[in-house]
This record gives structure tokens, C-alpha cells and sequence, in this order.
């Protein structure tokens, strides 16, 4: 390996048709990788449709583990002709743009500062296959191999991935694993690989799993016992309440009788998905939903009834961008306001906030724990990100001695016991008081559960005092919560720094990555991820001793920093936002370029709240100076294939560069058509280090074969070559 | 009105087999208005639980909101009661339910709670099928937000302002067999005689039951012009069938007049008895239940009694293949796969 290479540190975008089965081919390479033992992370960037729009799956690679988003696309997969201009444009200079060259790659594509990477993928599948969907399909499994041979992904890995995935449809596995080997042929013959970016085999990722959130949700939902679920399909959320279906097909299927220890139902809208849910765990069964912002809005009046008649309630809010319908798939955390004060009138709720699979399965745990504990909602608040894309997490663990938390349940016999039962009585002075469910006792226990005011009996009142004391029962109960709720994550046992950083849910791994450069460049901050709302002691211990707080979320407003403020009255002035709101998971930059920029002014006012444009940490336009010319003009498979001699000018190239001790480069042939004009870009400085560059150019002459030399050096430097 | 309730009750009050006497099934002293339609059906309803010896807390009663919505508080006070949100008790009752299937499920609505705000639940429960009793209290007007008009008022019907309803009115019976509820009625609550019977069958009915009971509202919509006036109601109303409930086949009690019999035997054995005063109606057949009431409402009657059933119903658990155990009792013992499960669920995602 040469120094200047990449390994396991880059990101691959594919490009592609919604609806044209990439969606499991991408999964293939993400999933190869992580089988290596690489960390990874896939992000889905999908349209609302369900076929014909572009779609994106961008998988980042990091050997160091860091799982967020990153910007700057190193090798894209352009395989949509529809948004390939846009795709021509993301690729960072010097990276890679993979396409389909069964037809001419149009002019309006070329960009001087790119590498082109030309397969026939629809001319190779015609020739290969018969079948029309087949020949649609393998494009997407051919593109696979294809990037296999060039980042040196384990063939066996992938072949192993093929026979799990088609067990028992056995007969598809060697269509596929023909149409791995024409793509990893196709670069053998024609392409110089493996490329200065790949990967390279890992034990990084241990017991780790690579799981979608709501599927953790949907798992979490069957191990903490839930009954009932009622649910209104509605992106993001949807995948929450079929996993759940799923596994209750394994699990809740009693195997003498045939039938079913779980009750599903598609309610009319989430009005009444919250409405059966609020019914079936006021008769005692433990019951759930999941919905998105939109599904939140219509459940505040149910949400409100079932605080205010204390109803115990476990809802997952898969947040997605808004407000409104807002970019239904795309990911955001701007619903906290709306689910902490949900409903008219004094409210609040218990929220809980996960950032990995794992944490989505604790969640479900933990909510339906709290929320018959405390008799009210609790809202587990994941995202789309968290929710719908894969993500590598700690493996799902339950413990047998976990016991159900059912709160305060009268049975027959302990209505027995006591003269006259009160509903609303707050016998243990912690604002819970003691319920009784439908059935339980012939003459003691029944009350009238309602959303009117009432007294310690149930009766209907409207004597001030009355309802009153209720309220401040309520606020007891919140402090109650407080002691309930999990606690944070403090990533320090002492105080290092006089600023802090605070974050929750999927920004946690933005936030790590940006904590571990900031330690790398010598700026110290300590750092809480939230995982519950109300806050802990933990929270405000943590605000009280920092002068500077950078809340980092994902929303427009600041939200929770508002309800820090609202809820610790907490100094505004400290607390300094650091936000994303444009549908993507935030990144490491992003979130650096914000704290920075606050820390090196002196000026604590909020100047930041404002979202700067992100800092890229793949060279920048003045870092690589341009030397020539004009455009390379990648041409058809069969023109690439006349063009290139392969071993030959490999090997000369790199013996040349190897004398002069400068790492091989990765070469990448360029195929040209006859005009045989390609480009040539080198930063100065690399162009003086570079020093093989005569040598390289009659070498390659020699062979007139236009190819492109690419040196690297770090990230930043780069020097390509071009020669006829 | 009266404001306090005489503790008195006659010593000789008759007990049910389960010992208890009628005022075991009674609740709170009625806060609604003197004459007020509602609390005769609550007194039907009252009734109904007696004498079908059903034990108060295996009951739950459910409702949304408004006079109707009011009721479940005057009557069965043994009973758990929800008093829930504005025309979402369907779906709180559908929850309830699905928790525990052992319970009977009593829906108290009235017609602004139904036909406007909460139709979309309404006729989403029905198409469920799920196993409850849904009696609306009907109106024709918003008693609590002082008389307005109800989509239920009768198009040129006249409120107490003087206003004539110009739009066309939701009919809740036939709505109801259109959507496949399996027991369909409807009654007047000035006849307990009728009402009684039809609450009996319908609690004990396997599926959807419903009964639209026109109950004069005697403060807002009980004047000349009103078509759902006490008044008018007794002009127009017309039965279908006189009816009785024998539950199990024990004994027959009604007194039959003229006409033909027919029986409806339901699905545990227990026995409708209809004396047929309408013609060229099968109670079994949904079509011709349909057919009766346009043809009366055409005639500006009010068809009352049974309109429709259909003795073979199956309820939503039956739909969705539930277990017999009512889910509310599954332990964790039952529920939850442990963790040798995850072995291979982790190796799955590995």
C-alpha cells in the first residue's frame, strides 16, 4: 500500500431509477463491506414515488468509525440519466464518475477535474440475458462487481451475501453471480484497479449489527410485550408498525391454537390509531403507534385527553422533514416542540430519544416501562435517518430478568382492602396515583375516565380548587418523570472545558466526529447527548457549569433549545445553536464549521444560529489549480475496449514512478475517442513533487493510449496526467 | 328537576338471578334537562342490564362527547366508564376491545358525535364489524352549544329560531346496514316497550350492533315544525315488528298481536321474536331492510324496531384471528421471545 492511498475512508453515491431493484444491490456492497469488518454507512435519498424519480443510496466508509454523514462524493455510480448532470457536479475533484457507457457520455457531462469510469452496463446485460427485467435488474448487480474489482471488495464475501440472500431460491444465484464477475471483468480488462480509495479487510466491526431503526422499534415493540398496535401508513414510520407485524408473525402465533396473542389494525387515519391505542391500554393491554409529524398533528387532541384522563400511551415519531407535508423523505428533528407540548391547555410529555437500532429496541422498553408508570404518552422521537436507513449498532441484547413495569394496577384483591377507591388519590405523595382497569372487581374500583375536569374521585367537577389541585398533581408527576427517565450520556467525568457541546438522537455521530477533530486541533469541549425530555439533574448540571452550550439538532428553530430554556430557564445567551435543516443527516463539517466559527470570535451572541455553507474536507477549487485544457471525451465500451492495452503501459508506469520513489499511483485509463484529447490537472505543488512526469508521458506515449495518471498525496494533493 | 336522589328503594324490589336489584345498574342523578329523551334510554339501558343479569363491571361503557355522550355517567355506575374525545368513541372503543374481547362493549353517541364530526369512525368500526352495542341518542340538533342543527335534522325541518334545515339529512339506520353492520334498529325513546327489546338483542348480538333512537330534544328542538319533536315522532312513527329478546331459549314472554311470527335465532341460541307489521320485509335480508326504509322515509314515517340482522356475525377478532384469552391477561412468560431469540436475530443482521 502506498502511503498516499485511502483505505476504508471514502464515500460512493449511487445514482438511480426509483422503482429499478438498485435499492438491493446497493445493500449488496454495503453490506460486503461490513462484512469485512469495516464500519459503514448506507443513506437512502429517496424521492416520495414509487417508480421513475432519482433516488440516491450514498454509502460512507470509515475505517475510523465515523457513521454520519459526510459530504464530498468520492466515486459516484451515475446510472440515471435523468439527474446526471447534478451527479456530474457532486463528485469532488478528482473523483470518480462511473456510467453506463453503452451510449456516448454526452458533452454537457465532461468536467476536466474527474476521472470517467465508462461500462456498457445495458450492452454487456442485452448480450448476457434474454429476459427484459432480468436485463434491468443485473445492470444494478453488474455495477456491483464492477466497484468489487475497483475497491477491492472480497469476491467470496459477496458471493456469500448472494447465497443468503436467494436461500431457497437457489436457482437465482448464479444469474447474479454471473453478473458480479461481468462487472469485475469488465474493469480487469479495460480499467487499472484497484483505486487509490478502497478497502481493505478490518475486525472493526466485532458483534455489531447493521439494522434500520424502525425495524429495532417494531422488535423492541414484541419484546416489551405489546398487545395492540394501530397504526396510518405514513413515511417514515410505516416500516415501525410491518416489522412489528413481522416479528409477531414469528413470535405471536400460538402454535397449538393458530392464533394470534396480538391484535394489528390499519385505523382510518392516526386519529383513531391513537384513539384505539389510548383504548386498548386504558383496558389494559400494552398498546403503541407510530406516525411522522404530519400523524402527530391530528393525535394532539387524543394525545391531550390521554395527559390530562391519564391514559398510558407509547407513540414512535419518526421525524421527517416538515412543516406541512413538507419533504416527506427526508430527515429532520423538528417535531420536538410539537410532541413535548402536544395538545391544547398545560401539557407536556415524556420523550425519549434514541440514536442507535439498539436504543430504538431499549426505547420501546423503556417507554411502555414509563408510560404505565407514570400513566401518560411517552413519545419515542427517532427520524427518518435513524428509522429507514441501515445503520451498524451494537447488537440487540434482553435481559431475561427484565420484569414489565406496569405501574399502579389495582387488582380484585387489593380493591379489597380499601373502602373507597379514588382514581385520582395521590396516596404516595409522587403525583402517581392508582388505576383500575375494566373487570376487575363487581362493586369497587369502577370510575369514570374522562377529559373533563374532575375530582380525586372521578367526579365530575368544576370547583376551582379542585381542578387545581389536579394540575399541580400533574406538575408532581412531571418531577416524578424526572427521576424516571433515562439519563444522559456525559462524555466526561469532570468538567474539561468551559463549553460544551449537547446533542441527541442522529446527530450523535456528526457530533462524535466533529468532538474527536476538535481534540485533534487541540480545542477542548465537553460534550451530554440527551436521551430523554423532561431533563435529568444530569442536564442541568451540565448547562449550569458551561459558560457556552452549542445545541446541535436538526430543525430550523432551535427547538430544543427553546426548550431548554422554556423547561431549565436556561441563559439564551449560552446557549449557541448549531443547526441543520435541509433534509439531510447533519454532518461533521457542518457542525465544525459552526462551533469554530462562534469559538473564534470573541462575541458570544448567537451569530451562529445562522447555517453557514459547509466546509468540505475534500480539496477545495483554489487547493487544485487547473493546468489544461479541454474536455476528455469518454467514448462507448466497444471504442474503450479498441483503445486500451492493458498490461503494458500499466506496468511501465509504474516502474517509472517507483524509481523515482514516489508512491504508484492508481492509473485510470481514459478511454478517449479518436480526437484523443484528455486533461490534465495538478496543484503546483504536487506537479513540482510529482517528478516521473516526463518519464510517464513517453511511456505512455509509446503506447498511444490516453490515459490519466492520478497521484495523491493526503486528500489535498492530487496530480493527474494525461498524454497521447 | 330533582337534585338529590331518594335513597329509598320499595323492599320488594326484584332481584335478577344475580342477585341484584334494578338500582344496582343505576348511575349518577342526570344533569341533562327535564324530559330530556336521553334519560328515558338511559332508563332503557338500565333496564336492559337487569334483566339480562349482566354483571356491571363486565361492562364498559364508552362515548364522545356532548348531551348524548353525557348519558354513560346516569346509568351503570359499576361499570368503567369513557367519556372520551368528540366523536372518536369508536375508536377507543375499538382498543378497549381488542385488549379484552370478554367485555360487553356499550357505545353511547348522539348525532352531531356521529354523523358529522365522528362519521369517518362510525363507519370505520362498522366495517370492522367490531363486537359492540353503538346507540345514538338522536336529535336532530346540538344541545349543548344551545340548538343548532345537526346533520341528522331533516331537510325543512324547523329549529326553535325559526331556521328551516336546507340541507338533505344523513340517515344513520340505512347508512348503517349499508356498511354491513349486522344488527341494525332503531326506536323512539318515548317507547320503552320497543327500546328495551332491541338494547337486550343488541348487547347480546356477536358483531355490530346499532340502534339510532330518535330522542326529542324537549329545550331546542321540540317545537311545531321540528320533525324530530315528541310530537311529530308519535305522528310518525311506524314499526317494523313488535319485538322481543329471549335470551337462550329459556322463556317466551311476549304478547303476540295480529300478524305473522317470525324468529331470528341468534348465534348462542338465544331467540329474537318479531311480530311483523311490515309488509314485504325480511329482517334477514339486507336488501329488503334497505328497501323498508327508504319506502317509509318516502312516506315521511319513521321505521322502528328491527331493521336488519344478520344472526351469523362475525366480529373483528374472529376477522384478525385473535386469541381466545383476552390479550390484556398475556404475561410476559407469553409475549416476550427472550433473549435466545436475538442470537439469531443479531446473526441476521451480521
Amino acid at each position: 500500500m502506498a502511503k498516499n492511498d485511502k483505505i476504508n475512508d471514502f464515500v460512493v453515491r449511487f445514482a438511480n431509477v426509483n422503482g429499478t431493484g438498485s435499492a438491493s444491490a446497493n445493500f449488496l456492497f454495503t453490506k460486503a463491506i461490513f462484512r469485512m469488518g469495516i464500519p459503514v454507512t448506507p443513506k437512502n435519498i429517496f424521492p416520495s414515488n414509487i417508480q421513475g424519480l432519482p433516488t440516491w443510496y450514498e454509502v460512507r466508509v470509515s475505517e475510523k468509525g465515523y457513521l454520519g454523514r459526510r459530504e464530498g462524493v468520492d466515486l459516484m455510480v451515475a446510472v440515471n440519466p435523468q439527474s446526471m448532470l447534478k451527479d456530474v457536479k457532486d463528485v469532488r475533484e478528482g473523483g470518480y464518475f462511473l456510467y453506463d457507457s453503452s451510449k456516448r457520455l454526452h458533452d454537457e457531462f465532461m468536467r476536466e477535474d474527474i476521472n470517467y469510469i465508462g461500462i456498457p452496463l445495458m450492452q454487456m446485460c442485452n448480450e448476457a440475458y434474454t429476459d427484459a427485467r432480468q436485463r434491468q435488474l443485473f445492470k444494478n448487480v453488474v455495477y456491483v462487481g464492477a466497484l468489487a474489482a475497483l475497491l477491492d471488495i472480497e469476491f467470496n464475501v459477496l458471493e456469500d451475501l448472494l447465497s443468503e440472500q436467494f436461500k431457497g431460491k437457489e436457482k437465482l444465484i448464479p444469474s447474479n453471480v454471473k453478473a458480479l464477475k461481468l462487472g469485475i471483468d469488465y474493469i480487469h480488462a479495460n480499467y487499472k484497479y484497484p483505486l487509490e480509495f478502497r478497502v481493505e479487510r478490518r475486525d472493526l466491526i466485532k458483534d455489531k449489527i447493521l439494522m434500520e431503526g424502525n425495524a429495532a422499534c417494531g422488535l423492541g415493540a414484541v419484546y416489551a410485550g405489546a398487545t395492540v398496535a394501530a397504526w396510518y401508513p405514513i413515511t417514515p414510520s410505516t416500516s415501525v408498525v410491518e416489522a412489528f407485524m413481522d416479528y409477531s408473525d414469528e413470535f405471536r402465533v400460538d402454535k397449538i391454537t393458530g392464533k394470534r396473542n396480538v391484535a394489528i389494525v390499519q385505523a382510518e387515519d392516526e386519529l383513531a390509531a391513537i384513539g384505539m391505542v389510548i383504548g386498548a391500554n386504558w383496558n389494559g393491554a400494552r398498546s403503541f403507534t407510530a406516525t411522522s409529524g404530519p400523524g402527530v398533528s391530528l393525535m394532539n387532541e387524543f394525545l391531550g385527553l390521554a395527559y390530562f384522563a391519564e391514559i398510558p400511551t407509547v407513540l414512535v415519531d419518526v421525524q421527517r422533514t416538515g412543516p406541512s407535508t413538507g419533504m416527506p423523505t427526508r430527515t429532520q428533528q423538528s417535531d420536538i416542540m410539537e410532541a413535548a407540548y402536544a395538545s391544547h391547555g398545560d401539557t407536556k410529555h415524556v420523550l425519549l430519544f434514541p440514536s442507535t437500532p439498539q436504543e430504538c429496541f431499549d426505547s420501546m422498553l423503556d417507554a411502555f416501562d414509563l408510560s404505565e408508570g407514570l400513566q401518560t404518552p411517552v413519545i419515542v422521537m427517532t427520524d427518518l435517518d435513524l428509522g429507514m436507513n441501515d445503520h451498524v449498532s451494537p447488537p440487540i441484547t434482553f435481559d431475561d430478568k427484565r420484569e414489565y413495569k406496569r405501574g399502579k394496577v389495582l387488582d380484585a384483591v387489593a380493591l379489597e382492602k380499601i373502602e373507597k377507591f379514588g382514581r385520582y388519590l395521590d396516596i404516595d405523595k409522587d403525583g402517581i396515583t392508582y388505576r383500575t382497569l375494566p373487570g376487575t372487581h363487581p362493586t369497587k374500583g369502577s370510575f369514570f375516565t374522562r377529559g373533563t375536569s374532575r375530582d380525586e374521585y372521578a367526579t365530575y367537577t368544576e370547583d376551582s380548587a379542585a381542578y387545581q389541585r389536579n394540575m399541580d398533581r400533574l406538575i408532581r408527576k412531571w418531577d416524578t418523570a424526572k427521576t424516571m427517565v433515562p439519563a444522559p450520556q456525559v462524555y466526561q467525568k469532570k468538567n474539561e472545558s468551559n463549553n460544551g457541546i449537547l446533542f441527541f438522537g442522529t446527530s450523535q455521530y456528526a457530533a462524535e466526529e466533529a468532538m474527536d477533530v476538535l481534540k485533534s486541533e487541540k480545542i477542548i469541549v465537553d460534550a451530554i447527548r440527551l436521551k430523554s425530555f423532561p431533563f435529568t439533574k444530569e442536564v442541568v448540571a451540565f448547562i449550569n457549569s458551561h459558560d457556552k452550550v452549542f445545541v446541535i439538532e436538526q430543525n430550523r428553530d432551535a427547538q430544543m433549545r427553546s426548550l431548554l430554556m422554556i423547561e431549565m430557564d436556561a441563559d439564551p445567551k449560552k446557549l449557541i445553536s448549531v443547526l441543520n435543516y435541509d433534509g439531510m443527516p447533519i454532518t461533521a463539517d457542518n457542525i465544525l464549521n459552526q462551533v469554530k466559527i462562534n469559538l473564534s470570535t470573541k462575541e458570544t451572541v448567537n451569530k451562529v444560529a445562522e447555517k453557514k455553507p459547509v466546509v468540505a474536507k475534500v480539496p477545495t477549487k483554489k487547493a487544485v489549480k487547473k493546468a489544461v485544457v479541454k474536455p476528455a471525451r469518454p467514448a462507448g465500451g466497444k471504442v474503450v475496449k479498441k483503445a486500451i492495452k492493458k498490461a503494458a503501459p500499466k506496468k511501465a508506469a509504474k516502474k517509472v514512478l517507483a524509481k523515482k520513489k514516489v508512491a504508484p499511483k492508481k492509473v485510470i485509463k481514459k478511454a478517449v475517442a479518436k480526437k484523443k484529447v484528455a486533461k490534465k490537472i495538478a496543484s503546483k505543488k504536487i506537479v513540482k513533487k510529482v517528478a516521473p512526469k516526463k518519464a510517464a508521458k513517453k511511456v505512455i506515449a509509446k503506447k498511444k493510449v490516453v490515459k490519466k495518471v492520478v497521484a495523491k498525496k493526503g486528500n489535498k494533493k492530487k496530480a493527474t496526467k494525461k498524454r497521447k | 328537576m330533582t337534585y338529590i336522589r331518594p335513597k329509598f328503594r320499595h323492599p320488594e324490589l326484584q332481584k335478577n338471578k344475580l342477585g341484584y336489584t334494578v338500582d344496582h345498574y343505576e348511575g349518577a342523578l342526570s344533569t341533562l334537562c327535564a324530559g330530556c329523551g336521553h334519560d328515558s334510554i338511559s332508563a332503557g339501558i338500565i333496564q336492559a342490564a337487569y334483566e339480562m343479569n349482566i354483571e356491571p363491571h363486565k361492562l364498559a361503557k364508552l362515548s364522545g362527547i356532548g348531551c348524548s355522550s353525557k348519558t354513560p355517567a346516569y346509568f351503570l355506575s359499576n361499570s368503567h366508564g369513557f367519556n372520551s374525545v368528540h366523536g372518536r368513541m369508536p375508536s377507543v372503543a375499538t382498543g378497549a376491545n381488542l385488549a379484552n374481547r370478554d367485555l360487553i362493549y356499550f357505545g353511547v353517541s348522539g348525532d352531531g358525535d356521529t354523523a358529522s364530526i365522528g362519521m369517518g369512525q362510525f363507519v370505520h368500526v362498522i366495517r370492522r364489524g367490531l363486537n359492540m352495542t353503538y346507540i345514538v341518542m338522536n336529535n336532530g340538533c346540538y344541545g349543548l352549544t344551545k340548538g343548532q342543527d345537526s346533520a341528522t335534522a331533516d331537510q325543512g325541518s324547523k329549529n326553535k329560531s325559526g331556521n328551516v334545515n336546507l340541507f338533505e339529512s344523513i340517515d344513520l339506520a340505512s347508512l348503517a346496514i349499508e356498511l354491513g353492520a349486522t344488527f341494525v334498529a332503531q326506536s323512539f325513546s318515548g317507547d320503552k316497550a320497543q327500546l328495551v327489546p332491541l338494547i337486550k338483542a343488541a348487547m347480546n348480538h356477536p358483531g355490530f350492533a346499532f340502534i339510532n333512537v330518535i330522542s326529542p330534544c324537549v329545550t331546542f328542538n321540540n317545537n311545531l315544525g321540528s320533525t324530530k319533536s315528541y310530537d311529530y315522532v308519535r305522528e310518525h312513527v311506524e314499526a317494523t315488528a313488535t319485538v322481543d329478546f329471549v335470551p337462550q331459549m329459556k322463556e317466551i314472554s311476549v304478547e303476540y298481536g295480529k300478524g305473522t311470527h317470525k324468529q331470528v335465532v341468534m348465534h348462542d341460541g338465544s331467540v329474537i321474536q318479531l311480530h311483523k307489521l311490515a309488509e314485504e320485509w325480511d329482517p334477514l335480508d339486507r336488501q329488503s331492510a334497505m328497501n323498508a326504509v327508504l319506502n317509509s322515509k318516502a312516506k315521511n314515517e319513521i321505521l322502528t324496531g328491527l331493521l336488519y340482522v344478520n344472526p351469523d356475525a362475525h366480529d373483528l377478532h374472529h376477522m384478525i384471528n385473535t386469541s381466545d384469552v383476552p390479550l390484556n391477561t398475556l404475561g410476559k412468560d407469553v409475549l416476550c421471545p427472550g433473549s435466545e431469540m436475538l442470537v439469531d436475530i443479531n446473526a441476521g443482521l451480521r
